[in-house]
């Protein structure tokens, strides 16, 4: 009983308010280091490496973004190559085609003038077989005259009629009336 | 000081219905005294000291080993204090100050809101059982600092008058109870403000502690004759409290920062 009389009355002068020094002291020590090491050392250290995972998340998400855009760039290209090689391949056909007809009418062209050719070599041909045959015809209708008209005579008249020409100039005539009547 | 310092809180033959006529041995004012470890030269360093500096300790060493080389790709411990950190820095600091102004009491408030938590804890760990936060001077020292902040930052800002308008809540279009405005303002701002941020976390874990220590007694007290089944309501009291308790102890950490912010916030604030 007395005991926890004077526990009592110790009590009473006991506030649990009013702070005792020492521990004021070692509160005031103890948040300090804690404190210190935060703002010094540790937080720094934490937040130059959220900083830097930030850069990488970042960073990747970057240079995504930019080999997306490079791709963009080259696929853009490749089709632009595509639609100039079909340009170009359009264009081949079409100046093949060209000269196709070129060559053709060319061919054609050079065919016609050999068949002119041709034909004008046989007209030619035929007027020089023609003369031919008509000079000789002369000559044989001459001779045959000449030979007619001797046995008629009675006397040979080949030599005086071919110095006299006498044939040719009636040939000539009868030639000249043919074309005149003509 | 000169209250009865106990180690333990209960004697180990003193029972309920045991004839050797002890009564309850109520946990009181005397449970938060301490013999001395060891004094030098008058200076008395106990049990609460020893915890308050294991406290530090603690933090610093787990901080260390967390942050001290930090990597890219953080590996679980990292990860941990990581967690930890993101909490107050954009749970409160951000929440409070915004991520620009905030950014510089980033520090504090981390080490305000890690330092109470563990000194709270010890409330439930074995052998130490005994919350450091519940001695005054702890709680104390901790809104000292934030009162010196906010209230040099508060002048550091608006100057002068301009830093005791803010305190006050100077506002002329209050008219004639403006007087009455600026005394209750600069009553409830500058005088109680430190002394209830103080108070409300040591007053919690002084609490936390009593019912604590109530129940585990009791838990002991009670363990005789027909009052065994009282005994295990006791038993399941604790192991509630400690539960409860080991909730409290977050909260009030997380309030005495989240409080800190908001002081802070009204220092840099244009308009109080």
């Amino acid at each position: 009983m007395i005991a926890n009389l004077v526990q009592l009355a110790a009590e009473e002068k006991q506030n649990p308010l009013v702070p005792p020094g020492p521990e004021l002291l070692v509160g005031t020590i103890a948040f300090a280091i804690v404190f210190f090491f935060f703002w010094k050392k540790l937080l720094p250290n934490i937040n130059k490496v959220l900083e830097e995972r930030r850069e990488a998340i970042e960073g990747g998400i970057e240079k995504a973004e930019a080999a997306q855009v490079e791709a963009q760039s080259v696929l853009e290209q490749y089709k632009a190559q595509l639609a100039e090689a079909r340009h170009e391949a359009a264009r081949l056909r079409q100046e093949a085609q060209e000269q196709g007809a070129a060559l053709i009418a060319e061919m054609r062209a050079e065919g016609q003038r050999q068949r002119e050719e041709i034909v004008a070599a046989g007209h030619a041909q035929i007027e020089a077989d023609r003369k031919a045959a008509a000079s000789a015809l002369r000559q044989d209708v001459g001779h045959l005259a000449t030979e007619l008209a001797g046995k008629l005579v009675g006397e040979s008249l080949e030599d005086h009629a071919r110095q006299s020409r006498v044939i040719d100039r009636f040939l000539d005539e009868l030639e000249e009336k043919a074309e005149a009547t003509r | 000081m000169s209250a009865d310092p106990t180690q333990l809180a209960f004697e180990w033959d003193c029972r309920i219905l045991s004839d050797n006529g002890c009564g309850f041995p109520a946990p009181g004012l005397h449970s938060f005294l301490f013999k001395p470890i060891f004094t030098v030269g008058g200076f008395e360093f106990n049990k609460v000291m020893l915890l308050a500096l294991i406290t530090t300790l603690l933090v610093v060493t787990f901080f260390s080993a967390a942050f001290g080389k930090a990597k890219v790709v953080p590996g679980k411990l990292q990860m941990v204090g990581e967690a930890g950190y993101d909490f107050v820095r954009r749970g409160i600091v951000y929440e409070t100050l915004g991520k620009r102004e905030g950014e510089k009491y980033v520090p504090l408030m981390v080490s305000l809101f890690f330092f109470i938590w563990i000194m709270n804890v010890w409330s439930v760990i074995p052998l130490a059982q005994f919350p450091v936060s519940s001695i005054i001077a702890f709680p104390a020292v901790l809104a000292a600092v934030v009162y010196i902040t906010w209230l040099s930052l508060t002048f550091k800002k608006h100057g002068f008058v301009g830093g005791f308008k803010n305190l006050t809540g100077y506002d002329k279009s209050l008219g004639a109870v403006l007087p009455l405005v600026v005394v209750i303002e600069f009553f409830s701002n500058v005088l109680v403000r430190p002394f209830t941020h103080a108070v409300r976390l040591f007053a919690n874990m002084f609490a936390g502690h009593l019912l604590l220590a109530m129940f585990t007694v009791a838990s002991w007290y009670l363990l005789n004759s027909y009052m065994i089944p009282a005994a295990g309501v006791s038993f399941v009291m604790t192991v509630i409290m400690v539960l409860f308790e080991l909730f409290v102890q977050a909260v009030q950490a997380y309030v005495f920062v989240l409080l800190a912010c908001s002081y802070v916030q009204g220092a840099l604030a244009e308009h109080h």
